[in-house]
């Protein structure tokens, strides 16, 4: 059986399957016996063109058109989930996981769970013996992500908690080994963060797409004997690999030239052509400030 | 008592791989007692540190002693000196190159009176004739640039990928193919590096790519090590202080029979031991000889040096029968390192002949083109793989080639920018110098190849697009 945490081969019934229609077009479905899928290219049934296949094969659809069937990754998830609310993409999600240390067997508080996208990203990692607690105010949200968990064969390794991580925490003492924070006022869960965080100590992240969130969790995080705060910014650029022709200027016969051949008619087309990469037009310039912190053994 | 037993986990123990700590420096070093260790220009003996917590901070003593910190609140940015008075705008300040009445030698006498950072600080705040009618922001500045400079502390950290990752590209980039360490957590990602994967490595990074998936791994799963030359490298794992079970995840190949392998001609069967044809123990003495190590540079001069012996020896009989007994001796234990090579090289040829591998990481000095089309032949449909390298070009041509034949989708060539910010009250903004360059990665997905199309033959990306493409081909 597939999961968000484990590889397999073939498709089967239950699975949530991400259907790759191209560049940056990707949805993920979830696979029932009898069920059909519509795509631009045509119609995809379940019974006969998904289940029994393995992950990876090319399907063709009912208008001739063809896609390809991939095994859910947190990362394709993140591209490809129903949006309720901004979410953490991929390079954040990176960074993140790497500053807070995290690896299989880490204790994990998250808050907002939001639409999930990062808590996949924390499931994967943390997984097999490690666990997830998150907490998310906005009930029907916290509803939906659960039932997610679910569809995705990782509720196991995660606790939903529905309540205010300002007011209420995180529901755990002393268990984190690492607490992340994407809420608008995150000075708020600072005091929350360092009670659920061990006693010997942890990693803290924080994201604010403001500087002065920023500012004033940074204060909070002094105030409350966090070490090593440390504020950065990741971008991405993306390159776009063309061939690109580029033409030649004519500049005339050469009259140094000892060779009295006529010039030739290609001279006017002459252009050399070669592989580069462009930017895109637009990019995104700005997710958020990632604040890090590490509280010490207390 | 429970929380004694759990303290101990987080004890420093002789021959634990540790980081040395001071400020944004590190050092990876193993505790050994009454060793010499250099850090920050100052010698140390860690000898103390043993028995100690994680993350203690110590001061370094007369010879080079550690000493636990007693006030941890002190190590924090307060400045010494509760300073009230403080200028405005530094319109009267005069650069006389005469405000510190302190001399240099001065302030070798203090350090040799074994006056601690902090009150060489203090000595320098009080005897700075401007330091008063300095803003207070100037002064913050000042006394953080000092402490920095007299501070003789060092904090013992647990390695963690986060922390060797920084180090490597601080220390030496170069060893690292200047990896930048938010590029590597792309790498980690990108290529859904969890446990319980089967997992490619072609690195010439030190170890630290390997140590970083190693870590990711958390002993579950199997990592195959892909390496050039006669052994894998493998500095940077050491690093780590994995668990002893964290090894018996981790397999080697060597990357010059990925070619036999691929066609099938690998012959990994002893078919009879003592027979010097059989191709295994061929393959398995070859790269003992590639091992530019001890083996044969050890054996030669001793030989060397026995024979000169036995030359003018007068009891040349007993030499020779020793020389010979010995020779057998080599020789068995010779073909016993062989078998076990053999045995595990056999064991990872296996591992790798399903070629149903879970993820390709890449980040060597090599062209990484042809490293990626063979290597990415062992993974299963599905699956990510990323490539780093240190120029664009090179991904280029490997994106233009994967293009080509086919077999893939989602291809992406990227790269990161890594800004740092200082947050102070009313003194927030980028810090003013940031990394010119992490590298590049080129990342995808790994699909059944389809067959129906000739070989070589271009294959546009997923299903035809609607508009024609004008900058393609």
């Amino acid at each position: 059986m597939m999961s968000f945490v484990q590889y397999s081969d073939l498709i089967q019934d239950g699975d949530v399957v991400i259907v790759y229609l191209g560049h940056n077009s990707v949805m993920p479905v979830k696979v029932q016996h009898g069920a059909q899928t519509q795509t631009r290219y045509g119609v995809i049934r379940h019974s006969t063109q998904l289940i029994g296949q393995s992950y990876g094969s090319k399907v063709t659809c009912s208008k001739g058109g063809w896609v390809q069937v991939l095994h859910p990754t947190p990362e394709l998830w993140t591209v490809s989930l129903p949006h309720r609310t901004q979410i953490l993409y991929t390079t954040d999600i990176s960074i993140i996981t790497m500053m807070l240390e995290l690896k299989p067997g880490s204790i994990v508080c998250e808050s907002g769970t939001g639409s999930g996208s990062l808590s996949h990203a924390i499931l994967r990692t943390i997984a097999p013996s490690g666990h997830l607690h998150t907490v998310e105010f906005h009930e029907q949200r916290a509803l939906k992500v659960a039932e997610e968990f679910k569809e995705h064969r990782v509720d196991h390794l995660v606790t939903v908690r529905n309540q205010d991580v300002c007011k209420d925490g995180f529901g755990v003492t002393g268990v984190a080994d690492a607490v992340f924070l994407d809420i608008p006022s995150p000075w708020e869960a600072v005091t929350h963060a360092k009670v659920a965080l061990k006693k010997h100590g942890g990693r803290l992240c924080s994201f604010s797409p403001c500087i002065e969130q920023v500012q004033r969790t940074c204060e909070v995080l002094a105030d409350q004997a966090f070490e090593e705060i440390s504020t950065v910014e990741v971008l991405l650029r993306i390159h776009d690999v063309r061939t690109v022709s580029l033409p030649l200027p004519d500049f005339g016969p050469d009259p140094s030239s000892q060779e009295e051949a006529p010039p030739t008619p290609s001279v006017n087309h002459a252009s050399i052509t070669m592989k580069t990469t462009t930017p895109p037009r637009e990019m995104p310039g700005h997710t958020g400030y990632l604040t890090f912190a590490t509280k010490p053994r207390t | 008592m429970a929380e004694n037993e759990d303290d101990n986990q987080y004890r420093i123990k002789e021959g634990d791989n540790v980081v040395l700590k001071r400020g944004d420096i590190y050092k990876a070093v193993q505790i050994q007692l009454k060793k010499k260790v250099i850090f920050e220009k100052q010698w140390i003996f860690l000898d103390n540190a043993v028995g100690q917590l994680y993350s203690t901070t110590f001061e370094i003593v007369a010879g080079g002693n550690l000493q636990p910190k007693e006030d941890r609140k002190e190590q924090d940015t307060e400045s010494p000196a509760d300073v009230k008075v403080a200028g405005t705008d530094n319109r009267n300040i005069v650069d006389d190159g005469k405000s510190q009445k302190l001399t240099r030698d001065d302030i070798e006498t203090l350090k040799e009176q074994g006056l601690k950072g902090q009150e060489i600080v203090q000595q320098l705040i009080e005897n700075s004739s401007t330091f008063t009618t300095k803003t207070g922001y100037a002064q913050d500045k000042y006394i953080k640039k000092k402490k920095k400079k007299y501070e003789n502390t060092v904090t013992i950290v647990k390695p963690t990928c986060r922390i060797l990752a920084m180090m490597y590209h601080g220390r030496e980039p170069g060893k690292i193919c200047h990896l930048r360490y938010d590029t590597l957590a792309q790498m980690l990602t990108l290529a859904n590096v969890h446990a319980g994967s089967k997992v490619l490595v072609f690195e010439t990074c030190a170890g630290l790519v390997l140590g970083a998936i190693m870590e990711r791994m958390g002993g579950y799963g199997s990592v195959i090590q892909m390496f050039p030359g006669g052994g894998p490298v493998r500095a940077g794992v050491e690093c780590f202080g994995f668990p002893a079970h964290f090894h018996n995840t981790l397999h080697e190949f060597p990357i010059c029979h990925v070619n036999a392998l691929l066609a099938g001609s690998l012959d990994t069967s002893a078919k009879d031991p003592s027979s010097g044809e059989n191709q295994i123990v061929d393959v398995a003495a070859e790269e003992q000889q590639n091992q530019p190590e001890l083996e044969q540079q050890d054996g030669d001069p001793e030989e060397q040096s026995m024979e000169t012996n036995a030359a003018d020896g007068t009891d040349q009989d007993q030499e020779n029968l020793e020389k010979e007994k010995r020779k057998e001796i080599k020789a068995q234990e010779k073909k016993s390192k062989l078998e076990e090579k053999r045995r595990k090289l056999a064991a990872t040829a296996a591992l790798l002949g399903g070629r149903n591998a879970d993820g390709l990481v890449i980040a060597s000095r090599f062209h990484p083109c042809p490293v990626l089309l063979s290597l990415i032949k062992f993974l299963s449909p599905s699956r990510p793989f990323v490539v780093f390298s240190q120029y664009k070009e090179t991904l280029i041509e490997c994106y233009t080639k994967l293009k080509e034949q086919g077999g893939t989708v989602n291809l992406r060539l990227t790269d990161t920018w890594l800004r740092h910010y200082q947050v102070l009250p009313n003194r927030t903004h980028p810090v003013l110098l940031m990394s010119g360059g992490g590298g590049y990665l080129l990342s995808g997905t790994t699909v059944a190849m389809d067959h129906s199309k000739p070989a070589g033959s271009l294959q546009a990306e997923g299903p035809a697009p609607k508009k024609p493409r004008m900058d393609e081909h």
